[in-house]
C-alpha cells in the first residue's frame, strides 16, 4: 500500500511515454487518408530501411573507435592524477573536467567555428602556414570531427568516475605491493584496474548509450555542413527528421523503440560480460 | 505613483501609433482602402471588429509589429498578440503540432508560399473565399497570387514576394572589369573571370539550396511538380530542370561557387568583404543587405536576373510569405480583418516603409515606390528592377503538397553533388525518387 504513490509516479513518468511510443508505432497517419492501424508494418519497414541501418552502422563505428580512445585517455589522466606524482593535480583535474560543464550545443557550435576552413581556426592555420589542411567538415572526416568534440566533452566526466573509484582503494594495498617489490605498472595492472572494474563497466555502458543517442553534435554541425550530415546521419537524427519535417510520428516512434531495444541489449551484454567474475 | 506612470506612457504610445497611422493613410493611393470583401462573412468581420477580442499571430516578419500596433490603435477593442515561434520550418513544426493537438492554434500564421499547399491540402487552413478574398485577384502580382490560390480556394494572402534579380557587388565587378552578365552563359564566364583574377573571391555561394534550385528551374520554364488534387507528378528531369543542372554543374565542377552556407556568419562576411560578389535571389534581399551588411553600403547594385536565352525577360519567385488563418482559429472573422488590413489595406504601406518588398500591384506600380533612390545602392532606383521582375514571373509553377518534407531532404540527395562524386542530374533523380516515395507513403498518387 505504501508503494502506491511511488508506483503511480513511476507509471506516469516512466511507463506512460514508453507505452505511448508503442501505441504510436502500430499506426500510420497519412496526409491523405488519415490514421489506420497497421500492426507491425512500421517495424517491418524499419528492418528494410537502408537509411536507418546506415545510421546505425555509423554510430556503431563511432562506438568502437571513439569510446576506447575517450575511455583510454580518461583512464590515463585519472591514473596520472591519482599517482600523486603530478604537480598541480587539482588544476589538471578541474581543467580536464571543465568541458563537461559546457553545454553540448555550445561546445558543438564552438568546435564548428574552429573547423571552418574559411574564417575558422583551420582557415587561420592554413593561411598562417600556407598549407591546406583537409576540411574537417567534409563527408569523409565529419564523423571523426564529431568524435573529437565528444571526446573533448566527456574525457573529464569519465576521468572523474575513474578517479573517484581510485580514491577509495585502500592505500595499505599499495604499501604491501611496494614491500613485495612491485613497480608502478604492476600496481596498476594488479591492483588499481581490478579495483575500479565496476567503474570501468559503468563508464563503458554510459558511453555505449551516449554513442547510440548521438544527436546534439551532428544536429548542430548540420547547419555548417548540410551535405555531409544527412537527415538520417544517426538513428536519433533520423527519428527527429521523420517526426519534425516529415510528420511521420508513427515511423519515428518505431525507429526510436528499435534503437532503444538495440541499445539495451548491447548495454546489457556489456554489463554481463564486464561483471563476470574472473575464473 | 509608479503605477500611474505606466498606463500614461501606454496611452501616449497609442497616440503616437495613431499619429503614425495617419501618414500612410494619407499617402496610400488606394491599395485596397476599401474593404474588398462583400457578403455575409465580411459583414461578420466588421461586427467582430466592433465587438473586439484577442488575436494570436504567429509570424517572424518584424514589420508586422508596427502593423499589429496600428491595427490595435484603429480598433481599440482588439488585442493582437504577435508571437515569434521560430522561422520557417520551426514555425511550421509548431503549427502542425498545435493543429494535430487541436490546442494552442494561432488565429493567424505566417506561411511561406512553398509550404502553403501542404497546409491547404490537409484542411488546416480556412478558405478565405467566403470573405471575398477571391475578389482580390488583381490586387496582388501573379506569382504570389498563384501561390495562395493553388488547388482552388484562397488559402492565404501574400505579405511579401521575392521576384528574383541579380544583386551584385559593383565595386568588385568594376575592379576586375567584369560586365554585368545578362545570360547564364555570361554569368558562368563572369564567375570564371573573377575566380581566376582573385582565387579568394567567388561570384556566388551555393552548397545546395532547395529554394534556389526550384526557383532556377522555374525561371528556365521547368514544371517539375504538377498537382491535381492528390494526383502528383514529379519530373525533375524535364527540360527546365535539365537546363539548370547542366549550367550549374559547370559552376560546381570548375569550383566557381563558394562553399559557404547561406545565412551563416561566413556568408555575411563574404557579402561584406566582396568575396561573395553576387547573389541571384528574391527581392527581399534588398532590405536584408541594408540591415545586415551595412559595411558594404555603396558597393552593391541590382540588375535583372540573367536569362537562359538572350533577350528574354523571364524571372521566378524566390521565397515570399503569406498570412493564413488556421481552420482551428476561433476568431476567424477577426483574423480575416487583420489579414486584409496587413496584406491589402493600410498595413502594406507601413510594411513597405520598413523595408518589406510588397506583393501588391498598386505599390509595385506606384511611381513613388519605383523611383525611390537607395543610398545603400549608390542612389540606384532598385525597386524599378525588382518591380519589373515581379511582372515577368513565369506562370504555371506549382509546389508539392509536401514541399516542406521534400526540401528537408534536398541536401541528402541533390546536395551530394556539391561534395561527392554524384552529379546534379543524379542528385535530382534521387530527390525525385525519395520525394515520390514519401508522397506515396502519405497517400498521394505520385507518378513520376
Amino acid at each position: 500500500m505504501f508503494v502506491g504513490p511511488f508506483m503511480l509516479v513511476f507509471a506516469l513518468v516512466f511507463l506512460a511515454p514508453i507505452v505511448y511510443a508503442l501505441y504510436l508505432s502500430v499506426f500510420r497517419t497519412q496526409m491523405v487518408g488519415g490514421t489506420t492501424f497497421v500492426g507491425l508494418e512500421n517495424y517491418a519497414r524499419a528492418m528494410q530501411d537502408p537509411q536507418f541501418w546506415e545510421g546505425l552502422g555509423r554510430v556503431a563505428l563511432f562506438l568502437v573507435v571513439q569510446v576506447p580512445i575517450m575511455l583510454g585517455i580518461a583512464l590515463l589522466v585519472a591514473l596520472a592524477i591519482d599517482s600523486g606524482r603530478l604537480y598541480g593535480k587539482s588544476f589538471f583535474r578541474i581543467s580536464i573536467f571543465m568541458p563537461y560543464a559546457v553545454p553540448a550545443v555550445v561546445a558543438s557550435l564552438m568546435w564548428g567555428f574552429m573547423y571552418g576552413t574559411r574564417f575558422g581556426l583551420v582557415g587561420n592555420i592554413n593561411e598562417a602556414l600556407g598549407i591546406t589542411l583537409p576540411n574537417p567538415l567534409s563527408p569523409d572526416l565529419v564523423l571523426a570531427s564529431i568524435g573529437n568534440i565528444v571526446t573533448w566533452e566527456f574525457v573529464g566526466y569519465n576521468m572523474l568516475i575513474f578517479y573517484s573509484a581510485l580514491r577509495v582503494v585502500p592505500h595499505a594495498l599499495y604499501e604491501a605491493a611496494e614491500i613485495d617489490g612491485a613497480g608502478q605498472w604492476r600496481v596498476i595492472g594488479a591492483i588499481k584496474l581490478p579495483a575500479i572494474r565496476g567503474a570501468l563497466v559503468i563508464a563503458t555502458i554510459f558511453s555505449i548509450i551516449g554513442s547510440f543517442q548521438l544527436f546534439n553534435e551532428p544536429s548542430i554541425l548540420q547547419a555548417l555542413a548540410p551535405n555531409a550530415i544527412t537527415t538520417s546521419y544517426t538513428p536519433n537524427l533520423y527519428a527527429y527528421s521523420l517526426s519534425f519535417s516529415g510528420q511521420q510520428y508513427n515511423y519515428s516512434a518505431t525507429v526510436a523503440i528499435i534503437m532503444g531495444v538495440i541499445t539495451m541489449v548491447i548495454a546489457y551484454a556489456v554489463q554481463l560480460r564486464g561483471m563476470r567474475k574472473e575464473p | 505613483m509608479a503605477h500611474t506612470t505606466v498606463p500614461r506612457r501606454r496611452a501616449l504610445t497609442a497616440l503616437l501609433a495613431a499619429g503614425a497611422l495617419a501618414v500612410p493613410l494619407a499617402a496610400c493611393s488606394g491599395a485596397g482602402d476599401e474593404p474588398a470583401g462583400s457578403g455575409e462573412a465580411s459583414a461578420d468581420a466588421a461586427s467582430a471588429l466592433e465587438k473586439g477580442g484577442e488575436l494570436t499571430v504567429w509570424a517572424w516578419d518584424p514589420t508586422l509589429e508596427s502593423v499589429a500596433r496600428d491595427f490595435e490603435a484603429e480598433h481599440p477593442n482588439v488585442t493582437v498578440t504577435l508571437e515569434n515561434v521560430g522561422t520557417g520550418n520551426d514555425q511550421y513544426t509548431a503549427l502542425q503540432n498545435a493543429i494535430a493537438a487541436g490546442d494552442g492554434v494561432p488565429d493567424v500564421a505566417q506561411v511561406e508560399f512553398y509550404a502553403l499547399p501542404q497546409f491547404a491540402l490537409s484542411d488546416a487552413l480556412t478558405d478565405l473565399t467566403p470573405y471575398g478574398a477571391d475578389q482580390l485577384d488583381g490586387t496582388f502580382t501573379p506569382g504570389p497570387w498563384g501561390a495562395v490560390t493553388q488547388g482552388g480556394g484562397v488559402w492565404a494572402l501574400p505579405t511579401d514576394s521575392g521576384p528574383m534579380a541579380l544583386f551584385y557587388n559593383k565595386r568588385v565587378f568594376d575592379e576586375h572589369g567584369i560586365e554585368v552578365p545578362s545570360t547564364w552563359d555570361e554569368y558562368v564566364e563572369a564567375a570564371r573571370t573573377l575566380h581566376e583574377a582573385d582565387p579568394k573571391a567567388y561570384l556566388t555561394n551555393d552548397v545546395g539550396d532547395a529554394g534556389f534550385t526550384t526557383s532556377m528551374i522555374w525561371q528556365a520554364g521547368g514544371q517539375p511538380y504538377r498537382v491535381d488534387g492528390t494526383d502528383v507528378t514529379i519530373d525533375l528531369a524535364d527540360a527546365g530542370s535539365a537546363q539548370f543542372a547542366d549550367t550549374w554543374q559547370t559552376m560546381i565542377d570548375d569550383d566557381l561557387v563558394a562553399p559557404v552556407v547561406s545565412w551563416s556568419d561566413e556568408w555575411y562576411q563574404g557579402l561584406s568583404d566582396g568575396s561573395i560578389a553576387s547573389l541571384v535571389i528574391g527581392a527581399w534581399m534588398r532590405g536584408n543587405l541594408e540591415s545586415s551588411v551595412p559595411d558594404a553600403a555603396g558597393d552593391w547594385a541590382v540588375a535583372p536576373m540573367p536569362q537562359w536565352e538572350a533577350g528574354q525577360q523571364a524571372t521566378a519567385e524566390n521565397g515570399g510569405s503569406s498570412l493564413a488563418v488556421p481552420a482551428a482559429s476561433e476568431n476567424a472573422d477577426l483574423a480575416w480583418a487583420f489579414l486584409e488590413y496587413a496584406t491589402a489595406g493600410d498595413g502594406v504601406a507601413t510594411r513597405v516603409d520598413e523595408g518589406a518588398f510588397p506583393a501588391t500591384t498598386a505599390e509595385l506600380e506606384d511611381p513613388a515606390f519605383r523611383e525611390q533612390e537607395f543610398d545603400y545602392f549608390g542612389g540606384q532606383k532598385v525597386n524599378e528592377v525588382l518591380a519589373d521582375s515581379a511582372a515577368n514571373v513565369v506562370e504555371g509553377w506549382q509546389y508539392l503538397p509536401f514541399q516542406v518534407y521534400a526540401n528537408s531532404i534536398f541536401n541528402d540527395t541533390v546536395g551530394q553533388a556539391y561534395v561527392g562524386d554524384t552529379t546534379l542530374t543524379e542528385g535530382l533523380a534521387a530527390w525525385q525518387e525519395q520525394s515520390a516515395t514519401f508522397g506515396n507513403d502519405q497517400g498521394f498518387t505520385v507518378n513520376p
